[in-house]
């Protein structure tokens, strides 16, 4: 009885062998095809925020969408292949890992247009978006957030890994604590960031909870009470630590911490936000409008003005009153320019 | 009695009976070697069945059918399934009609796109045949090589530095050096556990382990954005490297065939480690202590200069996975190079019974899957860790054969046909 059966599963297997090839039958609509890392569409960060892009879209202007996962280095162009194979409009790769096979598969496929997520051509090119973000913009207010909140007078950060994508959180965030100081006339210190040395606190990973926690115990016991992590996941070992020491806070980045980490969500201040869902339907709806004549190798920076960046809701009754009215303030000063959120003149002095 | 006499003399008695070990004549079977394919071959179909149990049951449209009555949840299971694997083997071999007519119409494009999938098989297949080679040599000598991918990552830093650091070579030098770096680096750190193992009897599954971490630490710190190999714009990554230590490609101008020489390299170190351990004498010593090392040593054999080769070459062998992918594929080398070839590996050489034929064959079908996979994904849906689950599920009914020799009621094998690929800790 066992051998028929498995002999009749056998036999099945190789009939959806021979109904090979059926796919493909495709409706009219704008299609999207979304890359991703290696971290997969569940990293709670890029990828997934990438997609969510992509699904906004698919609700909003009926477009059609999908993703590909990569298990490795070598999937990046198996995937975008299958996206050119299928004739995608408009191919999404995400994370600067994928700018090797996304400029060749965009040079050998002109017809196609590509975008990149956290990575910008130099030169630019012309059928590629990179979409890039001011994040320094929207770290600045968390930095001005967390010397208002603390009483220690010490503030902490610290990275994954020293990349630009990683300091410029932490160069906005000490210009802030800085802005605020100038305010109020305060002394606050940064512990983990020094823009003037170039140089920090960094685990060298974006993996081990263990080293975020260790880093968050270092800097408690240094006397600081708000930290930020800029370093994916590490942080949620940070955020442990804090949640256990109890009198301090943690300020969450990419995404909205008390979303995708919400047993956290009793000492998370605040979270800096990289909309690349936001990114993403922007450039969706500027390739699908009818009319549209190609990127012409322009990109993409997220800014607080277009909700590119932006900070997630401060934790209630963590802030005055006359603290909200002051972030309003700082916010209109970045965005009119007359409040440096400290990158560009980092770049300019390195 | 010379050593020589003894030795064979010893070997036989020890009777490990490795597909295509020295058997005397006469006693072989008739279509042994197509016996030792039944249980690989069963265990594959039902892995293969089981998955399609996963897709279906995991597929929320068969839930919803199945609520509108039995027969068309089952009707909508096997649609389900069918779609799936028709996407699975179209993406591993290709439609065999289009391919067909592709070939007739005679246009260059349509032939490549036709072609593409079964390209595909053959370029994820060659970092598997190199590293399935590397543990095979390994389980032939006796020795459990965890650490082809360790061995992977010095390589592939290695060879990368030839490759971009080195200018103005013509490709007929520049290209074996950088293939040889990757040899050497795999196989001086390949080496290292089995001088471990061989002057102080430290166990080589400690030390590959250990080893790895050293080589995936060491790795991140010269590719870190701000390390010393990586390519100054911010990423970590290496440079790319130059043209002449390019691997050819089969197809150069084609950027989605990325097929290339290395495949027939693959081959071609099959074919030599094939004659490695049954043509010459360092091979039937490498077995010879695989199989029994006390008696090895008996017969007046290194035991330990034989380990310390076969840790070598073993590494070598893992190496060039590294180099192929590198030379043939990707051109530079990224930080969270994270291959996963030399874990695969282990199961490439259960399932190829550590024969080098057999680990082609393995590295073929891993290769297949791995490509089915990643179009699967694409037209029905299903996630790529499917294959994981195939892979796996293969790897447990070739360890334990039992299950399928009860679940097909094969009759149980005679005395001495069974192979034993992996002896247990410290039995060596």
């Amino acid at each position: 009885m066992r051998k028929h059966l498995s002999i009749g599963l056998a036999a099945i297997l190789l009939a959806s062998l021979v109904m090979t090839a059926c796919g493909g039958g495709a409706a009219s609509g704008y299609k999207v095809g979304m890359v991703t890392d290696m971290g997969g569409i569940d990293d709670k960060s890029f990828n997934a925020l990438g997609w969510k892009g992509i699904e906004d879209g698919i609700k909003e202007l009926g477009i059609e969408g999908s993703y590909l996962e990569s298990q490795q280095q070598t999937d990046y162009a198996t995937n975008i292949t299958q996206y050119v194979n299928q004739e995608t409009d408009l191919i999404v790769t995400v994370g600067y890992m994928l700018a090797d096979d996304t400029a060749s598969f965009a040079a050998a496929n002109p017809d196609v247009n590509f975008a990149i997520v956290d990575f910008s051509y130099a030169p630019p090119i012309d059928n590629v978006r990179g979409l890039t973000f001011a994040t320094d913009q929207a770290s600045f207010m968390a930095g001005y957030i967390a010397a208002a909140v603390t009483k220690t007078g010490k503030v902490a950060c610290f990275g994954g890994i020293n990349i630009p994508s990683v300091a410029i959180f932490m160069v906005g965030y000490e210009a802030g604590v800085k802005y605020y100081n100038e305010k109020h006339g305060t002394n606050v210190e940064v512990l983990g960031w020094d823009t003037a040395a170039n140089n920090g606190v960094f685990v060298g990973n974006f993996e081990s909870t263990d080293d975020g926690r260790r880093t968050g115990e270092e800097f408690l016991a240094e006397g600081a009470d708000v930290i930020m992590a800029v370093a994916g996941p590490v942080g949620q070992g940070t955020a442990e630590a804090v949640q256990a020491a109890g009198n301090a806070w943690f300020i969450g980045v990419d995404a909205d911490w008390t979303v995708t980490a919400s047993k956290y969500s009793d000492i998370i201040l605040t979270s800096v936000l990289k909309n690349i869902d936001v990114a993403v339907l922007d450039t969706i709806k500027s390739a699908s409008a009818s009319g549209f004549a190609g990127f012409g190798g322009e990109s993409y920076v997220g800014t607080l003005a277009n909700n590119g960046v932006g900070l997630a809701d401060v934790a209630s009754g963590a802030i005055s009153n006359d603290i909200e009215d002051e972030l309003e303030d700082v916010r209109q000063g970045i965005i009119d320019g007359t409040i440096d959120s400290g990158w560009e003149t980092y770049l300019s002095n390195l | 009695m010379d050593d020589k006499t003894v030795a064979s003399a010893i070997a036989n008695a020890v009777q490990q009976p490795k597909s295509g070990a020295p058997t005397p004549k006469g006693q072989h079977r008739r279509g042994g070697w197509l016996r030792q394919l039944l249980v690989p071959l069963l265990a594959i179909i039902t892995a293969l069945i089981l998955g399609a149990l996963v897709i279906a049951f995991t597929d929320e449209s068969v839930f919803q059918a199945f609520g509108g009555g039995f027969g068309r949840g089952v009707g909508q299971a096997f649609s389900v399934i069918g779609r799936a694997y028709g996407a699975f083997f179209s993406g591993a071999f290709g439609n065999p009609v289009r391919i067909i007519s592709a070939l007739i119409s005679g246009q260059g494009a349509q032939i490549r796109r036709a072609i593409y999938p079964l390209m595909e098989t053959l370029r994820i297949s060659t970092p598997y045949i190199f590293a399935g080679l590397a543990v095979a040599l390994g389980f032939q000598g006796g020795v459990f090589n965890i650490g082809a991918e360790g061995q992977y990552f010095i390589a592939g830093l290695v060879t990368v530095f030839v490759g971009y650091a080195i200018k103005g070579l013509p490709a007929i030098v520049h290209l074996p050096l950088a293939l040889l770096a990757g040899v050497v680096g795999g196989g001086l750190w390949g080496a290292i556990p089995g001088y471990l193992k061989a002057k102080t009897g430290a166990h080589e599954v400690i030390n590959t382990i250990m080893l790895n971490y050293i080589a995936f630490r060491l790795a991140e710190f010269m590719l870190d954005a701000n390390g010393l190999m990586a390519r100054g714009d911010g990423r970590p990554v290496s440079p790319e490297i130059q043209p002449s230590a390019y691997l050819p490609q089969f197809f150069p101008n084609q950027v989605e065939l990325r097929v290339n020489v290395g495949f027939f390299l693959a081959l071609a170190a099959a074919a030599l480690v094939w004659w490695l351990l049954y043509k010459t004498t360092l091979g039937y010593e490498i077995r010879t202590v695989g199989a029994n090392p006390r008696a090895a040593r008996y017969a007046g054999m290194s035991v330990a200069r034989t380990i310390v080769i076969t840790m070598a070459l073993s590494g070598a062998l893992a190496g060039l996975s590294a180099s192929t992918d590198i030379l043939g594929v990707l051109h530079y080398m990224p930080n969270a190079f994270s291959s996963g070839y030399g874990f695969d590996a282990i199961a490439l050489a259960l399932l190829g019974k550590s024969h080098p034929f057999g680990v082609v064959l393995a590295s073929l079908l891993f290769g297949a899957l791995r490509a089915g996979a990643q179009n699967m994904q694409g037209i029905a849906q299903v996630p790529v860790d499917l294959t994981s689950i195939v892979q796996g599920l293969i790897i447990v009914f070739i360890a334990a054969p039992e299950i399928i020799r009860k679940l097909y009621r094969l009759r149980q094998p005679v005395e001495g046909e069974e192979l034993v690929t992996v002896r247990g800790w410290g039995g060596a």
